[in-house]
């Protein structure tokens, strides 16, 4: 076990424990917590699959912009704190077959995939192909993103108006 | 590459020991004397009424939604800047295009009053006016 294998332990197991977190927490504001920890995480895990610009991405938009606007979603709420989540155990029965189900079909579709596996001689910045791809060969995609954001600005402000 | 991200990790590492090791050393030499009072908010000698939790205007969501928007594209922004001197006039041609769509739903967003800041609505206290105020103070600092 080299210190690649040892940092990428420790942020799989800071990803899956704050996730716990925000699973399990009863406080909302502690899940939101437990989010900004989960997500952190990720981009931590993006960087050890020579992901660069993905884990910065991660950080910036995840971490910097969809937490926040959690939060503050969570401040808009008049109950605030002491909003009750339903995490409570019902319908333990059907629940625990429909997650057994998941758990075969993930499993056998982690075994049966042929994983690339890489070698970590092979990091190098991706930012510069990321680049070229989107001016090129990805571009009518790319121009479409805009009108998609386009639609998400004017959809978020229309709904969020109070008139 | 890997590299330049193991010193952000050494951040990391630092940043969480620091708080770490400091708290862990302060509860090793700090006195516990614990008082329901120390706990109390403190409120400039006044006794704190409710609790801390407010309801807060509507109007920061809509502006963090903006906000998010407008990251996303500066996330598009980015890879482009690295390789537009190489790809030239038409990679700068396909950026404007792009900036100017999202400039559009900004102008949206401003036009319909968006991106105005809603203030709570001033309501003169009228069963005190300022008249009979400054009359009883005047009255309360002759006697």
């Amino acid at each position: 076990m080299n210190f690649y294998d040892i940092v990428f332990y420790l942020f799989a197991a800071l990803t899956i424990a704050s996730a716990g977190v925000l699973v399990f927490s009863r406080n909302v504001v502690y899940s939101a917590v437990g989010l900004l920890f989960a997500l952190s995480g990720v981009a931590g895990l993006y960087v050890l699959l020579a992901a660069d610009f993905v884990a910065i991405v991660q950080i910036l938009i995840y971490v910097g912009g969809i937490l926040v606007l959690l939060l503050f979603g969570v401040m808009l709420s008049q109950k605030g704190m002491r909003v009750d989540i339903g995490t409570g155990a019902k319908q333990l029965g059907p629940a625990m077959i429909v997650v057994a189900g998941v758990l075969v079909v993930l499993f056998r579709m982690i075994m049966k995939t042929p994983w690339a596996l890489q070698s970590v001689s092979e990091f190098e910045p991706t930012t510069n192909k990321i680049g070229v791809l989107m001016m090129t060969d990805y571009l009518i995609p790319f121009e479409i993103a805009s009108v998609l954001l386009l639609g998400a600005l004017v959809g978020a402000a229309f709904i969020a108006r109070k008139d | 590459m890997l590299q330049n991200f193991a010193h952000i990790l050494v951040f990391l590492i630092f940043g969480a020991a620091f708080v770490g090791i400091n708290i862990t050393i302060s509860r090793l030499l700090q006195a516990r004397n614990p008082h329901p009072v120390k706990l109390s908010t403190y409120e400039c000698g006044e006794l704190p009424e409710g609790e801390s939790w407010i309801q807060f205007n509507i109007r920061f969501y809509v502006i963090a939604l903006i906000f998010l928007i407008f990251e996303v594209e500066i996330a598009f922004l980015f890879p482009w800047a690295v390789v537009f001197k190489s790809l030239g006039t038409f990679a700068f041609v396909e950026m404007m295009v792009f900036v100017f769509i999202l400039i559009i739903g900004l102008a949206y967003v401003w036009g319909k009053g968006d991106l105005e800041w809603e203030k709570p609505a001033n309501v003169p206290d009228t069963s005190v006016s300022p008249l009979t105020e400054s009359k009883e103070l005047t009255q309360l600092m002759a006697s």
